[in-house]
Order: structure tokens, then sequence, then C-alpha cells
């Protein structure tokens, strides 16, 4: 039997707090979760630094991944399956899109990013088209199947349904990730009735769409959206986190450029402070050296790398205030100055941080907008853009939320000092 | 601290007038793909490379009062277009000063339509693969806008002029 149509002898079942049971049946699924790049997203968190807020956010990107190909699994072997508008030839290039598509994901990936300006999906590229075990599993099944996976992850396949599965304003990323953080997060937004919502999917040409019917479980996922960035994803604490974790990279950075001696030399990020990485140093990275790094880096001589590292590992975490740039952004260059005076590095110890989101959005003929919105299925075949029929929906689309941070070290603040007296009533004023 | 806000606002002030969100996004990217430091992350959306940070900072520098927003309504379409205030111009001051080639870059990116700034960014976005494959990418991303042969021939051209005016 050709390798794509081969079938393990007995299903294989993975238990999972979300789904309850992921199946897989099929020989190249079950050979690409065993590769090592696939068993890296293991040592990755999904939500980055929020579990220093929630504390059962320890979740990792390897259980999403498989929660993902679950959902377009069931997409396709419940929902469409026989359907005239579904090339069943399509099945298995989208499974192996849903199950790498967040191959490329680095430690901390958007703090990693940031500092050293790279991008995960052109890696999630590489380990599919380069010399991976990935790589190696999907050319058994065609010379051009790395390429064409790659493509739908990507958003270039020709089969923009099959993109719009993993990729949508609706898509199986988001609804397993919206349902997975509430799970490990503890909080009682992000919930909607996904199975619902699967059976009112349908396919057309060019797009997943919803029947009409399914509107309120579409309005209730599109709200759970919004709630899980504001009360989860943008969490002014674990933004704190995050705002310390890239200036312990930054500084890191700044010192092997500035030839300093480091007591632990930090082999894995040379060649990233140089800009002259690898793939396969890439791939070495996970959250466990990071933070080893950083456990080790909390007894260098400078100062300011080892005190960034102890608040990180100790969760010291920076203070916020808000920050309002179009009222408050004269008194930056003062603060500036008053920390330089307080000794403490306004680059390192004085930070904005701003958050916006944009719960939905719809394209209007002539206009800017970037988004390919949700339709749903009117009972003759006509397609109707949510926001159209949905007064909830109507309400918050086009609508972006922004949030301002300054984030500073308090406790180096409150010793009564007159001049750190002025710094915290500027910040808090 | 706001270097990067300094930067946009350098950006729209060398360009006097910018007209579009969508020509901005283009107009950014493919500066940074000419190698001005511009910090913005862009993805592959609908109208090709698009920047979620552009969008953010850009409305962040109208609230400031350093960039001023105009909607115009021309009909058939309608489009934001963007200024820099007096206010802006004072914190220009606070800027590093750009590229000397930068000037001429943004006038010439200014110069063309969204449309063929899609099409540039687009193929830039591709810029890894060879030339052939380029083009089949975004034939397949942009299919609904039917780039004929020659406005394929025209964009290379112009990625190669930017090329060399970015440097020389």
């Amino acid at each position: 039997m050709a390798y794509q149509n081969e079938k393990l002898p007995e299903e294989k079942v993975f238990k999972d707090p979300v789904h309850s049971y992921i199946h897989v049946r099929d020989r190249v699924i079950w050979d690409l979760v065993n590769t090592r790049e696939f068993q890296r997203l293991r040592r990755i968190r999904q939500l980055g630094t929020t579990y220093l807020v929630f504390h059962g956010a320890e979740h990792s990107r390897f259980q999403h991944s498989l929660g993902v190909y679950e959902i377009v699994r069931r997409i396709l072997d419940d929902g469409f399956r026989g359907r005239k508008e579904w090339n069943e030839e399509q099945r298995l290039v989208a499974l192996c899109a849903a199950l790498l598509h967040d191959l490329g994901h680095g430690p901390f990936s958007h703090a990693f990013e940031k500092v050293f300006n790279l991008d995960h999906e052109q890696f999630t590229q590489q380990i599919l088209l380069e010399q991976t075990e990935v790589h190696e599993v999907l050319r058994r099944v065609s010379p051009d199947f790395p390429q064409k996976v790659a493509d739908v992850i990507d958003k270039t396949y020709t089969d923009k349904l099959v993109v719009s599965l993993i990729s949508s304003q609706i898509d199986a990323d988001r609804m397993d990730y919206l349902q997975r953080d509430a799970y490990y997060t503890g909080v009682s937004y992000g919930h909607f009735d996904m199975e619902r919502i699967l059976r009112v999917m349908r396919p057309t040409e060019d797009q997943v769409v919803i029947k009409h019917s399914g509107m309120h479980a579409v309005e209730d996922y599109i709200m759970s959206r919004y709630q899980m960035y504001w009360q989860v994803y943008f969490h002014p604490v674990s933004r704190s986190a995050e705002v310390i974790l890239i200036k312990i990279l930054h500084r890191a950075k700044f010192l092997f450029e500035t030839g300093y001696a480091f007591k632990q030399e930090p082999m894995h990020f040379i060649s990233f402070f140089a800009q002259e990485f690898k793939l396969k140093e890439y791939i070495a990275l996970d959250e466990g050296v990071l933070l080893t790094y950083f456990q080790l880096w909390m007894e260098e001589d400078d100062t300011i790398l080892a005190d960034l590292c102890d608040r990180f590992v100790n969760r010291r975490l920076f203070q916020y205030a808000e920050f309002d740039p179009a009222v408050q952004y004269m008194k930056f260059g003062e603060l500036i100055t008053l920390f330089k005076e307080a000794g403490l590095d306004p680059e390192y110890y004085l930070v904005t941080d701003s958050s916006s989101d944009l719960p939905y959005d719809f394209y209007r003929p002539g206009e800017e907008n970037e988004r390919v919105p949700i339709y749903l299925q009117l009972e003759n075949g006509d397609l109707r853009e949510l926001s159209r029929l949905s007064d909830v929906v109507e309400a918050i689309s086009g609508k972006r939320r922004t949030d301002h941070k300054i984030y500073y070290p308090e406790d180096l603040l409150v010793d009564g000092n007159p001049l750190h007296e002025k710094i915290l009533e500027l910040l808090r004023g | 601290m706001l270097q990067e806000h300094a930067k946009i606002v350098q950006f729209i002030s060398l360009a006097n007038e910018v007209n579009g969100r969508k020509k901005m996004q283009k107009m950014v990217y493919i500066l940074k793909k000419m190698n001005f430091p511009f910090a913005e992350k862009y993805e592959l959306h609908m109208y090709g490379p698009y920047s979620e940070e552009l969008t953010l900072r850009v409305e962040e520098l109208c609230e400031m009062g350093f960039l001023a927003e105009r909607f115009e309504d021309k009909g058939s379409y309608k489009q934001y277009c963007y200024q820099v205030t007096d206010e802006g111009s004072k914190f220009l001051t606070t800027a590093e000063a750009p590229k000397e080639q930068l000037p001429k870059c943004i006038e010439r990116l200014n110069e063309k339509s969204s449309r063929f700034l899609e099409l540039v960014s687009t193929l830039l976005f591709f810029d890894q693969l060879d030339k052939e494959d380029q083009i089949a990418k975004v034939r397949i991303v942009k299919n609904k806008l039917n780039f004929t042969d020659q406005e394929m021939d025209q964009a290379f051209a112009f990625i190669e002029e930017m090329q060399v005016s970015s440097v020389s």
C-alpha cells in the first residue's frame, strides 16, 4: 500500500483534556509525531510567560498542535467527507499542515523573535523543506509533498479551502487554543460550543463557511476570543514578565557585542547574537535551555543582567502603571532623566508596552481592510457576511481596543529617597 | 524609547503625505526589505504583506497627536490619509537622522499606485524563491487581481531600481 494511504494496524489515541481523545490512524501522522522536531514542541510552552500569572498554563505547543490536528480531522472525516465541494485527495495535506503549523516556534517565541528579528513562520518553512526528520517523512509521501504542506501553512496553497481550515477568522488553530488556554489557565472565558460549530461548517470553493443556523455558536466563539485576549493573553503581569525576558536577551546581546567576559559562556546564543545561526542551532533551543542560562546568569558580575535574570526566575516582576501616550508622552523625557539620576538605566528599567486587538473584522469593498470575513450560508445557498446578520458581532466589528502600560522596578524605588519618591509620583500620576 | 515611533513619523514627514493605509503598509514593507531599519513585523494577508504592529503604531501616533488622519471618500473607494502635525515635527527632533538614501526611496514609492506596491511587496515577500516561483506564488495568492506580464516586468525592474537606490 502506498505510504500516503497506509493505516496503522490499530488506532492510536492520545488522552487529551480538551478533546477527550485525539485519534491517529494514518501512518504518516504517527511518524510525524515521532520526529525530533515535533517532539521538541513538548519543551515550548503554548503561552510563554503566562504561567507566571496563571500557574496552570504550563501546557505546550505539542498539545496544541495535536489539538489542531484533531479538530481538522473531525471537520474532514465527520463533516466534509462525501460533500461535492470537498476533494478527499486534500485530506492528508490538510492534516499534516494542521499538525505542523507551529513547528517553527522558538522558546518564549514572541520575545525571542523580537530581540533577534526572527520569524517563526520562516523556521516552520525551513523545517518542512530542509534536511530534517519531518522533511524525510513528508518526502516519503511524494517529492513535492513537503512543499504542499509548506504552502498551506504559508497561505499560498492553490486550494484556499484547505488554507482556511488552519488560517482564517474561524479556524482549527483558534478553536483549539481558545479552549486549551481556557482549560489550563482555569478561567471561565474561552468556552464555546465547538461541537455545534463543527456540525455547521460547510466547504465552499474558497473557504469554510457556516450554516446560518449556527450563527449563535459563532457569536459565542467570537466573544470568547475577545474575552480571552483581554483576560489572559494581554494580562499586564505576564506582559511584565515578557518585558523582563526581552530585556534579558537585549542585555546579553549587548554584553556579548561589547566584549564582556561571561562567567557562563552563552554558547547557545552566540550565533544568534552574531545573526549567523543555522537551522540546527535554532532547533537546539528550547525553554529549558533559556531558563538554565537565566539561572546561571544570576551569578554574573554585570548587575543589570544578574538582576533581570533574578527577577524573571524568582518572579520579582516590574510594577506597571497606565500610560496614555496622547497626554503623557512628555513626561517620558523627564522620567528618563530622573531614572539616570537615580542610577537606573532607563533602557532596561523603564519600558512601555502596548497591546491591541481587533476581535473581528470584515472586508468592505473599496476599503482597506486586510481580513477574510466569516460568511454565513443561507438556506438558498447565498453567502452573507457575519456582521450583516449578527447584531452582537456587528457591535464589535472593526473596533480595535488598545492598552498601553509603563513598566518599572517599584521595589527599587520605595525606600523613601526623595528622588525615588518623585519618580513614583510621576509614574503613578 | 519611542525610536520606532519616531521612524514612522520621519517616514511620513519625508513622504509629506501618505494616501491610504494599504499604501503605507506596503511602502514600509518595501523599505524594510531594502534594509532600512523598520522594526514592524509583517505577515501575508489579503492584500499582501501586512503588519498589525504598524497599524497599532500609527494609531498610537494619531492618539499622541503626532500624525493627522484624514478620511477621504473617493466615491468608488475610501481611504485614510496621513500627515505629520506640528507636534509631530517637534517630536521628530528626537529621531535619529535617516540614512541619506531614504528620502529618494520614499519619493519613488509614493509616486506608485497601491496596486503596484501590492504587487512589488508580495513579490518581495517571496524573494527567497527564484523569479519564476515568485511569479507563480503571486499568481496564486493574487489570482483575482490578474496582474499582467507587463506589470510583473515593471515590478521586477522597480525592485532592482530600489535595491540600487537604497545603497547608492
